[in-house]
């Protein structure tokens, strides 16, 4: 069963057309890395699945339903931004920020339950910071932080995770460990992943499946089918020689990045 | 002092405002709504100018007209052409313009546009009193009703839509509550420092702790607090109340400063 589905999806901002001819299939349980230079709209791709910008052509379905349309089930669908801060003096503990993801299944009265509770400390514990409960969300390490995130978008019954750049501004290892933890979730919770990211290299290692955009898809494959693509150079253009070469590189590392 | 109704009356308006404002104010610092605060408090000159011209009640004149410029800032500042500020300085001028040419058509209202821009919580009715407490409850119960929500958006405003959370409805509510929070404190402070009871106690409590619960706590006993004290000054050394509610405020936050610079 596909969870996501776009076809021939079309975006204009302002006028400008920021994305055309947009079409792909996620398959339930997969993990689908989404790259593409820096501009080529992929941020706009992600909020156009989130319902959070109209589309002016096309289709878009996720999880059976147009974007936006999931009612009182939109906590299937959990999403952690691009962020790299947040501010310091924010006054709300990880397990506040947490909580703040189950908002969207609770009613008008919005009052929490003991249950909200434990389904928090199991988000936490899911992505192995529990201990940092009662921390001022401002105090976290940038890991610390993008993993509180994850706990926010999983503690609802998420079956599809959107991430935006999620490992922007950690070094390499945090953001290994990062996608490590995000693999095991996935098989875990059979969770469905869209991730995006300027960080080719990063995505190929770990993706199930990638897309290449720059306003248009340029490519949809497995990784080692995108990465040796024709279109990839097309897509990147003038970046490719970098990017040739740091592909090189990877191949010789075993696709061990 | 206590033995009068009128210092009485003057006591618990300026404990309930101090409540109130306390518990705005922590999301008026949060979001950085404390120059909406300024142009919701000037603008109310506006709507105390038509309630005297037309003899309509000026409270609810004024909050009626604070709560239609707080709406319009809020529909126009989505024009992503134009900064939010901009738009604020546009109403709040715009709206005191107004009511400074309605005042000139008629004389004799010098007096009571002051007690308006000083505040006159010494002249405070008993029925006044109740209408203020029953406000404040009711107001106070819905921030708190939607609390979590409104930090999810000070948060992340993205998410929180992606989530389905309706960030505009809340946003617009805030704004609602904030004008009516405004002019009920215009009673006690006056137009000109009233937005002193919305900024200090919260930014004071924001010295303090990082836990939100907390934050709420010191901000709303800080502006009950600073009411009470205040008040008492005022009567003692026979100055103005709102500008000696203000003062002991700012003096905590000062104090705070120092004690948490120290520390």
């Amino acid at each position: 069963m596909d969870a996501v589905i776009f076809e021939k999806m079309r975006v204009e901002l302002d006028g400008r057309l920021v994305l055309e001819d947009i079409s792909f299939r996620v398959r339930q349980g997969s993990f689908l890395g989404v790259i593409g230079p820096n501009g080529a709209g992929k941020t706009t791709l992600l909020r156009a699945m989130l319902g959070l910008v109209t589309i002016s052509g096309g289709r878009i379905e996720v999880l059976g339903r147009p974007p936006g349309r999931h009612g009182a089930e939109a906590h299937v669908i959990g999403y952690v931004p691009q962020r790299e801060t947040i501010p310091r003096t924010f006054p709300a503990s990880v397990a506040d920020v947490v909580m703040m993801g189950r908002l969207c299944c609770k009613g008008r009265t919005r009052i929490l339950s003991r249950h909200d509770w434990e389904e928090v400390r199991r988000g936490l514990e899911l992505v192995g910071i529990e201990s940092l409960a009662e921390r001022p969300i401002g105090r976290l390490s940038g890991g610390e932080m993008r993993r509180a995130l994850l706990a926010q978008a999983l503690c609802s019954g998420t079956r599809l995770l959107v991430l935006d750049e999620p490992t922007v501004g950690l070094d390499l290892p945090a953001e290994l460990e990062f996608y490590n933890l995000l693999r095991r979730l996935q098989h875990e919770l059979d969770l469905t992943i869209v991730c995006v990211s300027h960080d080719l290299l990063a995505l190929a290692g770990q993706a199930s499946e990638l897309i290449c955009i720059n306003r248009m898809m340029h490519v949809h494959g497995d990784p080692q089918h995108v990465v040796h693509s024709h279109a990839l150079r097309e897509a990147y253009s003038c970046e490719f020689d970098f990017l040739a070469g740091e592909i090189a590189h990877h191949d010789r590392a075993g696709g061990a990045v | 002092m206590l033995e009068y109704v009128f210092f009485q009356r003057a006591l618990v308006a300026a404990v309930v405002v101090g409540l109130l404002c306390g518990l705005l104010g922590f999301f008026v610092v949060l979001r950085r709504l404390a120059f909406i605060g300024v142009g919701i408090s000037h603008s109310a000159v506006g709507g105390v100018a038509i309630a005297l011209l037309a003899g309509w009640s000026p409270g609810l004149t004024a909050a009626a007209f604070a709560i239609l410029v707080a709406l319009g800032m809020f529909w126009v500042g989505r024009d992503r052409r134009l900064s939010e500020d901009a738009v604020i300085g546009v109403f709040f001028s715009g709206a005191m313009a107004l009511g400074l040419v309605l005042l000139s058509m008629r004389h004799g209202f010098q007096q009571e546009l002051f007690a308006y821009l000083f505040g006159s919580v010494l002249a405070i009715s008993g029925g006044e009193l109740i209408g203020l407490c029953v406000l404040s409850v009711v107001l106070g119960g819905v921030v708190l009703t939607v609390f979590r929500e409104l930090l999810f958006i000070a948060f992340d405003e993205e998410v929180a839509r992606a989530y389905g959370r309706p960030v505009d409805a809340m946003n617009a509510l805030l704004l609602v509550v904030l004008a009516i929070t405004v002019v009920a404190g215009i009673r006690v402070v006056g137009v000109l420092l009233i937005e002193a009871l919305l900024v200090v106690p919260a930014a004071t409590a924001a010295l303090w702790t990082l836990d939100f619960r907390r934050q709420v706590a010191v901000s709303m006993g800080l502006g009950a607090g600073s009411g009470i004290l205040g008040l008492v000054g005022s009567y003692t050394f026979d100055i103005p109340a709102g500008g000696a509610i203000v003062l002991v405020a700012v003096a905590g936050f000062f104090l705070s400063l120092l004690l948490r610079r120290a520390s």
